[in-house]
């Protein structure tokens, strides 16, 4: 256990570094000139080529990235282009409000995921189950912008129950978490179906029907708690796709987040703010996945971690 | 995995058993009208899509609900909606099959030399498949995106660039358990090349998942395209894509709400209609999934 750990750790270690590598090396090649953004347009060549000097942007390639890679191990992401202070605090206050929004949004996915689950594969080939099953089919083939814009337009511009965006109350929370956990249940409600037909096929269920126990005896304390295990275990994984979408949500909903921060650098050509939420999320993404395949062996003991 | 023989007996009986299902019927069903909508855009389409015509907007200049003349009303130009969206339908199929076709391609090559050459070639291009399954895909499209002045082909490429991992880590699971097979061994032992081998005997095996990968890719480039335009680092107006509407128009969101979720509808019928269509084929071409239901 202990040797495996380790050996994922050193391999996420590595990922990760690739990740910055490559992010580094496209930002580097990238056409849009972060000094000329910086300077303004009046700026004089001389003017220019200071701040290019100040910011280390005359080295060669290998020497920047050099240094980025040594503040990097010491947790110094670099400051950022504009607004003057570290990326590290930038993206530290904005940690929270996205990992509120996650809490919402998974316990969203969960709560419609797994419900609509259950209840295909209880009514299995009824009228229910392929409408719940379109649903599914529906939510993942939905952009999250159009879901966000339905939303707000139905539930806080036309019916006014909750604040059009912004960041502050339980209410505000509520859009844009409901945005992420509909989008994400059509994958939670399908692995739900499917690992809880798998179950109620199996002996011990038979067992219990058997013993004479009542229906909902049988589903909810022997059934469900068998087959809501896999799903569980997918959270980790579910993460990483978390943090691929919040730039959009996040942008529509003005939802202080690292994904509104990466949107607001992506558009000024904040290069150390995009590398630092670019990395954080890769962070995300491998511990998620790391997560994941360490849970499986509690949850099925046939797993073996190698 | 079928037998060869089986695999080319297989279209007729494919089709037939994908026109059992009436869910992938609904799916062709919306793909060929989407399709006809952009082949037949120049002939039925009632306005110019580009045209901002002096009646279509209200004395205070808003945009027009849609009636008998203007089908999905107008936009803040007053160009007529209808139009295009119709015209948009070209660019989102456009770019669903470039670029969904290129990352094919390029998730096809990388898994199948990963998956037939292990050794260091192998682990190479696999650990970069996992190094970049570890990208957080969409910020790293907005971000390409961003910086290159983006045209249709441009957006075309970034979306290939992030979305071919997928395919890569399939085609190659498939590809080293063929490469074990007796019948490569067999072949290997009489002769065959390396070229050989790998596109005339295992390339016709890895053609079910790669119908499969390919259809459900281009609701996955559907809609990323869609989010590219709608953060206005896709498709450029005014060129209309189904994202970039919305993005021109949410000003008026709340006044004018067609014109967020008529194209929206747009976006979500394509991409579900490949879905669709892709989860079907799955289920017929794929032997292991039948009956699962």
């Amino acid at each position: 256990m202990a040797a495996y750990l380790a050996r994922r750790l050193l391999q996420s270690v590595l990922i990760l570094l690739g990740v910055s590598f490559i992010t580094y090396v496209l930002l580097y090649v990238l056409p849009a000139d972060p000094v000329r953004q910086i300077a303004g347009r009046s700026a004089t060549a001389e003017t220019v080529e200071n701040i290019r000097h100040e910011l280390g942007l005359d080295r060669p390639f290998i020497v920047q990235y050099g240094r980025y890679l040594a503040g990097l191990v010491q947790g110094d992401l670099g400051r950022s282009y504009l607004q003057k202070s570290q990326v590290a605090e930038l993206i530290a206050s904005r940690l929270p409000a996205t990992l509120l929004l996650m809490l919402g949004a998974i316990l969203c996915e969960l709560a419609i995921g797994l419900t609509f689950g259950v209840l295909a594969a209880l009514k299995r080939g009824t009228f229910l189950d392929q409408t719940l099953m379109m649903a599914s089919f529906i939510t993942v083939s939905a952009p999250q912008f159009v879901v966000s814009l339905l939303l707000l337009y139905v539930f806080a511009v036309k019916l006014g129950w909750f604040p059009i965006g912004g960041y502050g109350t339980f209410a505000h929370l509520v859009l844009p978490a409901l945005t992420l956990g509909i989008l994400g249940s059509g994958w939670y409600s399908r692995m739900m179906r499917s690992s809880m037909i798998e179950v109620l096929r199996a002996d011990f269920i038979r067992t219990a029907r058997a013993k004479g126990l009542t229906r909902a005896r049988v589903v909810l304390g022997h059934a469900l708690p068998n087959a809501i295990l896999p799903v569980i275990a997918m959270i980790g994984i579910d993460i990483g796709i978390f943090m691929g979408g919040i730039v959009v949500v996040e942008s529509v909903f003005g939802w202080p987040g690292i994904g509104q921060l990466a949107w607001q650098a992506i558009q000024r050509v904040d290069i150390p703010i995009i590398m630092g939420v670019t990395l954080v999320s890769a962070l995300a993404i491998v511990l998620g996945n790391l997560l994941a395949d360490l849970v499986a062996p509690f949850i099925d003991p046939r797993i073996k971690l190698k | 995995m079928t037998d060869a023989t089986v695999d080319r007996a297989a279209p007729q009986g494919t089709l037939r058993r994908l026109m059992r299902r009436k869910l992938a019927l609904l799916g062709l069903a919306l793909i060929v009208l989407v399709v006809a909508g952009a082949v037949l855009a120049p002939w039925i389409a009632p306005f110019d899509p580009n045209d901002q015509m002096f009646d279509g907007l209200t004395i205070e200049g808003a945009p027009l609900a849609p009636d008998g003349r203007f089908l999905f009303g107008t936009d803040l130009l007053g160009r007529d909606l209808f139009s295009r969206i119709l015209y948009g339908a070209q660019t989102s199929l456009i770019i669903g099959v470039v670029a969904n076709g290129l990352a094919l391609l390029i998730g096809t090559l990388v898994g199948i030399t990963a998956g037939y050459f292990r050794g260091w070639v192998g682990s190479i291009l696999m650990r970069f498949t996992d190094l970049m399954m570890a990208f957080p895909a969409l910020l790293l499209a907005i971000c390409l995106a961003a910086i290159f002045k983006p045209s249709l082909w441009i957006v075309a490429m970034v979306i290939a660039l992030v979305n071919w991992v997928q395919t890569a880590r399939v085609i190659y699971t498939e590809t080293s358990s063929l490469a074990t097979r007796d019948f490569i061994a067999a072949e290997r032992t009489l002769g065959a090349g390396t070229g050989r081998i790998l596109f005339r005997h295992i390339l016709p095996h890895l053609v079910p998942t790669i119908i499969v990968w390919g259809t459900l890719g281009i609701s996955t480039t559907v809609l990323l395209e869609a989010t590219l335009s709608f953060l206005g680092v896709g498709v450029q107006p005014p060129t209309p894509s189904w994202g970039n509407i919305i993005f021109e128009n949410q000003t008026y969101f709340q006044s004018a709400p067609w014109l967020v979720f008529l194209p929206g509808a747009a976006i979500i019928l394509l991409a579900l209609a490949f879905n669709l269509v892709g989860d079907a084929l799955r289920d017929v071409l794929d032997p292991t999934q039948r009956g699962r239901d």
